[in-house]
């Protein structure tokens, strides 16, 4: 028993950003305890995070990866929206004259989603790689076209009318308990944990943010590497403009555009180095857990006006990373100690 | 109590002699400095003499920038005091020692590279004296007076970051000399520049001490520091381990206080070569870099390849090592025909290649020290879907840096804790972990410590023993000299000369190179 608590006490202690979004979440936890405990304590309250988080998550997953190989991706929004209209599009025409879908076509709809947004990605990645874009130009660029052709696609208006199947059971509970949506984000998390720990892709790719003329130089195929990393982001956003197609039971062209900055505020306090090489997809999960709990706890509070929360959230980041500033200099006095007693010993 | 536990080691006498021993522009008396903890300078006692070439040679780490940047007021020294212009500092301020004519021209020359010439002659005259407003007429005259100190001849409009390494150095030199410099520090002036920029350095060295000025040379090459200095100090760990005139120093002494080991000369003799030839290069040509290179490698064998830069002596390598293609030739390993079009194709043909600087194109330093050795092995080290676990990773990390005896408690500390040696080591561990043919070193012991580099070498030499093919790219004659079997000079693009080393010597294979 006290093994393992010291077990968990050190592998905090590893990793501070871990330590700060754990305390954090702790801290609004209790608070929300002391304040609004029968409103934010409810299976429906957490169910209702838990449906809601993976449209940003998923896409914050995808920047993740991006920024570990020391780019960005600015298009996941974009992504998600061609990627879900394409979807929906491609639902009203599977479905029957009375609206009713055949078995294959919400599997036909969903791989169809991650294949655009797939394909998307990867032209980012060629982008990048090969044309040799900043990617922060080139996905900025491909941000705008993507929702270009989704404009184009939909003339504007939001696409709807959707068989009301496929809302049903992409927004619609596990065991009648746990929301559907919360299981893709899971599934997502755990495949690219997996890759990022279990493969040399993942070495790879943290290779290649640290330095990548040395991975140039020990024959990694850095291009290709690119290629398959923002084909991951992209799969990842459209998966994230799938489960808005089921939340909203529509597809619109500007649905999410928030979301772009969250995202990328997600990723940097969830402890990943925007200069590439650094960063672990647990902090990235504790931050969008984080936030999602900030953002419904602050609507249990009517009296706080929705005009305050973007003051809030600004604050909470800005004092993570003054915290960041701070704890990273400790890290480099204390590193500093340790060598030195390393050389004399 | 402890003030004299450091006395400085070995002082030579000083007897006056020909140098006429005037006061002292600049002494230092007693430095310490520790950061955080560590004793970088412990109790340094430096005396500079108006108009005087003085050498500050050590290895890396010694503490000789701790020094510069404590004269140069950069640093605070934790104690002592240094006296300039008959004043004594405990604390001096960069101001300060600009005021007392102190320059220090960086390794990095601090200059603004999308400036022009001019502009970044003429900043500094235009900041002091407050001008909001910019006079093209006059900055150009400030630069134009500036040039003609060392008679640099240069486009005044040219960007500074267009300008080669040597160049960029003049420019610095000159800024210098525009704040009525008396001392000016050169922090390893000499690391990018070939050898006949090198003595063009010199002789705007000489011409400077002969107006009186008194340079501070740091360098940690024995050539250098025997070719140009007067006087020299050296430093070892923090300390000050010899001063004196260098007309009393010889090689044998200098490496004793550099290294404070004896270090025998190392020279390789080919044993287990092989009948045939690893690689064969014929009519091997890169538009605009080199062409018609011919030679062969066999198993055992050191290939040295020399050449001032921009003799096409880099891209040769990295065109055997597919970072760039080849536009015509052919190249064969075990006499088979290869197209080498990316580094993955050469390495799976077992070529090998160790980059000209280390720290940006050889290593992730922020990462461990084992993932840096296993990186070139990772696909083989995993199975077929590209799963790897952990542990597997480690040992193989483990295992490597044994093998090379890199010095770390611990394969999974960051790259950067180590020293410069040890940095290169890993290099080589990278490449030894894959069953490699034939190996390429681009400047393989350049800002490596003497000690270290003599391990190296020898490093070379048992790899060379145990079959491998190995080329050197260097341009450190007496380095290609004890170690090859063999070496091309390559001048404009095309070999010039092939040698054995046992029938030339350093002045035969400059007059090529030039």
């Amino acid at each position: 028993m006290k093994q393992n608590n010291r077990g968990l006490w050190s592998f905090l202690n590893r990793d501070v950003y871990l330590t700060r979004l754990v305390g954090l979440m702790i801290i609004w936890l209790i608070f929300m305890a002391i304040f609004r405990f029968d409103r934010f304590y409810t299976p429906i309250s957490f169910q209702t995070m838990a449906a809601q988080f993976p449209e940003f998550g998923l896409m914050s997953l995808g920047i993740m990866l991006c920024m570990i190989t020391g780019g960005i991706d600015l298009s996941v929004v974009g992504v998600a929206n061609f990627a879900s209209i394409s979807s929906a599009l491609l639902l009203k025409e599977m479905a029957y004259e009375n609206g009713v879908l055949p078995v294959y076509a919400i599997p036909a709809a969903m791989i169809f989603g991650m294949i655009v947004g797939g394909l998307a990605g990867a032209m980012n990645g060629v982008l990048i790689s090969k044309v040799k874009i900043p990617p922060i130009l080139a996905t900025l660029g491909s941000l705008e076209l993507f929702t270009g052709i989704a404009i184009v696609l939909t003339r504007g208006k939001a696409v709807s009318d959707i068989p009301i199947r496929y809302a049903e059971t992409i927004a619609g509970r596990l065991f009648g308990v746990i929301p559907m949506q919360l299981v893709f984000f899971v599934l997502m998390a755990v495949i690219l944990q997996f890759l990022l720990t279990r493969t040399t892709y993942g070495t790879k790719i943290y290779m290649l943010g640290t330095n990548i003329t040395a991975a140039k130089f020990s024959g990694l195929n850095t291009d290709l590497l690119l290629i398959k990393t923002y084909m991951l982001s992209g799969i990842c956003a459209a998966m994230g403009g799938l489960i808005m197609l089921a939340n909203y039971n529509s597809a619109r062209a500007d649905y999410g555009t928030v979301y772009t900055l969250q995202c990328i505020l997600i990723v940097v306090l969830g402890g990943v180095n925007p200069a590439g090489g650094k960063g672990r997809l647990g902090g990235v999960v504790l931050a969008i857990c984080v936030l999602q709990m900030l953002s419904s706890g602050l609507n249990r509070f009517p009296q706080i006006s929705s005009f305050y929360i973007p003051l809030i959230w600004g604050g909470v980041l800005i004092l993570v990373m003054v915290l960041n500033y701070f704890t990273e200099n400790k890290k480099i006095r204390e590193s500093s100690n340790d060598s030195n007693t390393k050389k004399s010993a | 109590m402890d003030q004299e536990a450091f006395p400085g080691g070995i002082h030579f006498a000083q007897k006056g002699s020909d140098t006429v021993m005037a006061q002292s522009l600049l002494k230092a008396v007693d430095v310490k400095k520790s950061f955080a903890g560590v004793n970088a300078l412990k109790g340094i006692n430096l005396e500079i003499y108006p108009g005087e070439i003085h050498c500050l040679a050590g290895e890396n780490g010694c503490g000789k920038s701790t020094l510069i940047k404590v004269i140069s007021g950069v640093y605070t020294p934790t104690s002592g005091h240094i006296e300039m212009g008959g004043k004594s500092y405990n604390k001096i301020t960069p101001i300060e020692a600009i005021m007392n004519g102190v320059q220090v021209i960086y390794q990095d020359f601090s200059i603004f590279p999308n400036l022009s010439v001019m502009e970044n002659l003429a900043f500094n005259s235009e900041l002091a004296d407050k001008r909001k407003l910019v006079n093209k007429k006059r900055m150009r005259q400030i630069a134009q007076d500036a040039i003609a100190k060392i008679n640099f001849d240069v486009d005044l409009d040219e960007k500074v970051g267009a300008l080669s390494v040597a160049n960029k150095q003049l420019v610095a030199i000159c800024r210098a000399l525009m704040f009525n410099a008396k001392l000016i520090i050169m922090d390893e002036p000499t690391t990018a520049l070939t050898r006949k920029e090198v003595n063009a350095l010199f002789q705007i060295i000489l011409d400077l001490k002969a107006q009186g000025i008194a340079i501070l040379f740091v360098s940690h090459k024995l050539d250098e520091v025997f070719e140009i200095s007067e006087r020299f100090t050296i430093m070892r760990s923090g300390e000050l381990v010899a001063t004196g005139n260098t007309a009393e120093l010889d090689d044998k002494k200098f490496t004793y206080y550099m290294t404070g080991r004896e270090i025998e000369d190392l020279t390789f003799t080919p044993e287990n070569v092989s009948e045939e030839p690893v690689l064969e290069v014929q009519n091997l040509k890169l538009d605009g870099y080199f062409d018609n290179i011919n030679f062969s490698l066999k198993r055992g064998e050191i290939l040295s390849i020399t050449g001032l830069l921009g003799s096409g002596r880099t891209e040769l390598a990295l065109t055997l090592f597919g970072m760039r293609k080849a536009d015509g030739g052919t190249i064969r390993i075990d006499g088979k025909d290869v197209i080498l079009n990316a580094p993955d194709k050469a390495i799976e043909n077992g070529i090998g290649y160790v980059p000209e600087d280390r720290l940006t194109e050889g290593l992730f330093l922020p990462r461990s020290i084992g993932d840096n050795a296993v990186i070139a092995e990772i696909d083989k080290l995993a199975g077929k879907l590209g799963l790897l676990a952990d542990k597997t990773r480690r040992d193989e990390g483990e295992r490597l840096i044994r093998r090379l005896s890199v010095a770390t408690p611990d394969a999974n500390n960051a790259c950067n804790t180590l020293s410069g040696g040890n940095q290169q080591r890993v290099v080589l561990a990278k490449w030894l972990a894959i069953d490699l043919k034939v190996l390429i070193l681009n400047g393989p012991t350049v800002g490596v410590d003497i000690g270290s580099k003599r391990d190296i070498h020898e490093i070379l030499h048992n790899l060379a023993k145990e079959g491998l093919g190995i080329i050197i790219i260097s341009d450190d004659l007496p380095e290609i000299l004890a170690n090859s079997s063999d070496i091309l000079i390559m001048r404009g693009g095309e070999i010039t000369a092939s040698l054995k080393p046992s029938e030339t010597n350093v002045a035969e294979l400059s007059g090529y190179m030039m």
